[in-house]
């Protein structure tokens, strides 16, 4: 089954663009089909419901070198939600039935990206496909030209140029120290005691903080995210920034890192002050995607301070906090592409009173907000609480208490946007305001429902993952 | 001095020239004249594919990408040479300086760690190794091409009037 | 090609640092779009060599070659895609010095 999650996508890509031009609108939902699909099948095997191991003839015939995991299982269902979600809400979000089309085609592209990513054996396949991935995102954000994208995409460009060269000279070390670049043959690397493995490992890391927006490689993410229209920030927030940086970190230290102590000590510090500056930049902004972008950095800080706690939980809670956020950025960005469609600007000082006006959003987003934040009984909650316990249990009080002091910030900030956009009297000229078409609220409810539904079942959710192992 | 020293100095020479001068057209030039000397070194150090996909590929279509973006993007009068060449100077001179000078301190780092290198396994044909092992990346390759179609569709056309 | 081909690392790891500096410095010094974009295409090369260099020294050509292979057909593709960026970029504001990309700052 494992190359088909890459050969579909790639035929319904196909087949979008050799139909007649009149079929053409039809993509979009062609592309939301193949995310669902995926999100689907995926989940069945591990819940007992199906078994796709009749599909092994095809995948030893065609012979890429690809795994299916657990790890795999986790981004590909995350990238399939995302999908779906950016996908539903592309046809509110882009006016033009051109743009429409070339978006569900990008979003194809990606969506391969992203299950070659979960599946591959060598860093540098891995590459590859970030590239890939990276390459999609890149003209997703310049789909409609405005000023903004361009300057937005530039710097994506840049900063990705510069992630290249950086992942690229590690995998040139690895081939001369360790002979290849497979994902064994780096771990025999660096269980030798070698300074220059390492050294290539640091070169390959510092290249996927920059793809994952850690600090001080950050400053592309917030300009990239606002750049893009609102249907590619809900994909970029949702899915693509993470797997490109952070999924490939938690796949590295699984599999390659162990409890290798040079390893956890540059998540716990990078995560560290990822989270600090993250949280403390998304105070001070006044445009809403841009305070949602500085969030999504702080909490991409938390995934990797998780993967410095004790091995095998803090790889657990990094999975699941994945998951979370996923889920819940990609609603938040759907709740702001909402009151864009509906407002016109996304400024939050000239916002005020919504709630009244698009309560669903309303709604949505405060669920999403607390669960980022935190709050119990929602899916965030749990991811948290499992990070500051993997934290604790490896002896780092310190990280685990900035860890607990910054979601104080993460529940202020969060509150400042619901008040700022939501609470108060009604602004003037938003008397006329009305709440978002149903194709804008049917992403943002279903992954609440999803957060909520995480959030109240966590402990059978958690007892079957630690159960059937991940 | 071997003549494999005499080309990577030449390499550099020529991306140095390609930095500093202050004509995009005659940067570009700088680059393919790079592209090939590298194409020239990939091929004395065995590399005998990728130095000919280098030669082609970096040294004539990535100048005829940049050629044609600077026709497409020209906008400077040729006046301002003069005054243009003077404020770049004024940022790129330290860089020959700081170039012979990290050369020169590398020189001396004859580092008692030495590299450990593997034993060598059978090697293969690069053909080989491209169709039979490593096609993940052939399949990454094709992806990439296809997203670069659809890139020059979405960046290169020019909106039209009546839509599409 | 018989000539003599040094067997030091530390001859190649010179030279691409050596590169990587002047891409590096060009991208950074430079208010033109396009004279980034060269820069960039600097630091790619010298990886490039440094792949090619590091399947030489450890006799494992045949892999290093495939990988500097897809590279450089990914470099191409960036390339085109930045060049498209650029040309936006310019249609829209209607210059290519990199000081106007200060409008998103906040």
């Amino acid at each position: 089954m494992s190359h088909l999650l890459l050969l579909v996508p790639l035929a319904a890509l196909v087949l979008a663009n050799v139909v007649p031009r009149s079929w053409r609108p039809s993509a979009t939902w062609v592309a939301f089909f193949v995310c669902a699909l995926q999100t689907v099948v995926v989940v069945l095997p591990p819940l007992g419901l199906a078994d796709w191991s009749f599909l092994q003839p095809l995948d030893k015939a065609i012979g890429f070198d690809i795994a299916l995991d657990g790890l795999s299982l986790l981004l590909l269902v995350s990238a399939g939600l995302a999908g779906m979600a950016a996908l539903m809400a592309s046809n509110p979000g882009l006016k033009a039935p051109r743009e429409r089309f070339l978006f569900a085609n990008l979003v194809l592209v990606a969506l391969i990206g992203i299950n070659g990513m979960a599946m591959v054996k060598d860093l540098f396949s891995l590459y590859v496909f970030i590239e890939v991935t990276a390459v999609a995102t890149f003209i997703l954000v310049t789909i409609r030209h405005g000023t903004a994208a361009f300057e937005g995409a530039w710097k994506y460009v840049i900063m990705s140029a510069v992630a290249t060269v950086l992942m690229l000279s590690g995998v040139a070390f690895f081939i001369l120290i360790a002979g290849g670049a497979s994902l064994e043959a780096v771990k025999t690397a660096l269980a030798a005691p070698d300074p220059f493995a390492w050294a290539a490992a640091a070169l390959f890391l510092c290249g996927l903080f920059v793809k994952g927006g850690l600090v001080p490689f950050h400053g592309w993410l917030a300009d990239a995210y606002m750049a893009a229209p609102a249907p590619a920030s809900i994909f970029m927030a949702g899915i693509v920034t993470k797997a490109s940086g952070v999924f490939a970190l938690i796949r590295l230290s699984s599999a390659v890192f162990g409890d290798a102590l040079p390893a956890r000590w540059i998540f716990l510090v990078v995560g560290a002050v990822t989270l600090v500056i993250g949280a403390f930049l998304s105070l001070g902004q006044s445009d809403m995607k841009r305070m949602l972008a500085y969030s999504s950095v702080s909490q991409i800080g938390y995934i990797v301070l998780a993967l410095g706690g004790s091995p095998q939980l803090g790889v657990v809670a990094a999975a699941l906090h994945f998951f979370n956020h996923a889920v819940s950025k990609a609603q938040l960005f759907a709740n702001a592409e909402a009151i864009e469609v509906s407002l016109g600007t996304l400024s939050m000082d000239s916002m005020g009173g919504l709630g009244s006006r698009m309560p669903v959003t309303a709604g949505t987003s405060a669920v999403a907000s607390l669960s980022i934040a935190g709050l119990p009984p929602l899916a965030g909650f749990w991811s948290k609480l499992l990070i500051v316990i993997s934290l604790w249990q490896a002896g780092q009080y310190g990280f685990a208490v900035i860890a607990i002091l910054t979601s104080l910030v993460t529940l202020a900030y969060f509150l400042s946007l619901q008040r700022r956009v939501f609470f108060g009297k009604t602004a003037p000229q938003w008397e006329g305001a009305r709440e978002a078409r149903g194709a804008l609220l049917a992403p943002a409810l279903g992954l609440a429902v999803i957060t909520v539904a995480l959030g109240l079942g966590f402990p059978f959710f958690l007892s079957m993952i630690l159960g059937g192992g991940q | 001095m071997t003549l494999m020293t005499i080309l990577l100095i030449l390499l550099v020479l020529a991306s140095l020239w390609a930095s500093m001068t202050t004509l995009l057209l005659r940067a570009t030039i700088a680059l393919a004249l790079a592209s090939a000397i590298l194409a020239v070194v990939m091929y004395s150090l065995g590399a005998t594919i990728a130095a000919v996909l280098e030669l082609s590929v970096c040294a004539g279509l990535i100048s005829v990408v940049f050629v044609s973006v600077i026709s497409l993007t020209q906008r400077k009068p040729f006046k301002d040479y003069v005054a243009r060449r003077m404020s770049r100077m004024s940022r790129f001179w330290p860089l020959p300086v700081v170039l012979l000078g990290a050369g020169v301190a590398l020189s001396f780092v004859h580092a008692p760690v030495q590299v450990a290198l593997p034993l060598p396994s059978a090697a293969g044909d690069v053909r080989l190794v491209m169709w039979n092992i490593r096609q993940l990346d052939l399949f990454g390759q094709i992806l990439i091409l296809l997203t670069g179609v659809i890139g020059v569709l979405v960046l290169f056309k020019r909106e039209d009037k009546d839509g599409d | 090609m018989a000539i003599d081909i040094p067997q030091s690392f530390w001859l190649y790891f010179t030279f691409f640092i050596l590169l990587l500096v002047d891409g590096i410095w060009c991208m950074l010094a430079t208010y033109n779009l396009l004279r980034i974009l060269i820069g960039l295409e600097i630091m790619m090369k010298s990886v490039t060599f440094f792949l090619v260099v590091a399947g030489y020294l450890s006799h494992r050509m045949p892999l290093a070659q495939a990988m500097v292979i897809t590279v450089i057909v990914i470099e191409v593709v960036i390339v085109v895609i930045a060049a498209g960026v650029v040309l936006g970029f310019f249609r829209a504001h209607d210059s290519l010095n990199v000081r106007n990309t200060r409008g998103l700052k906040g």
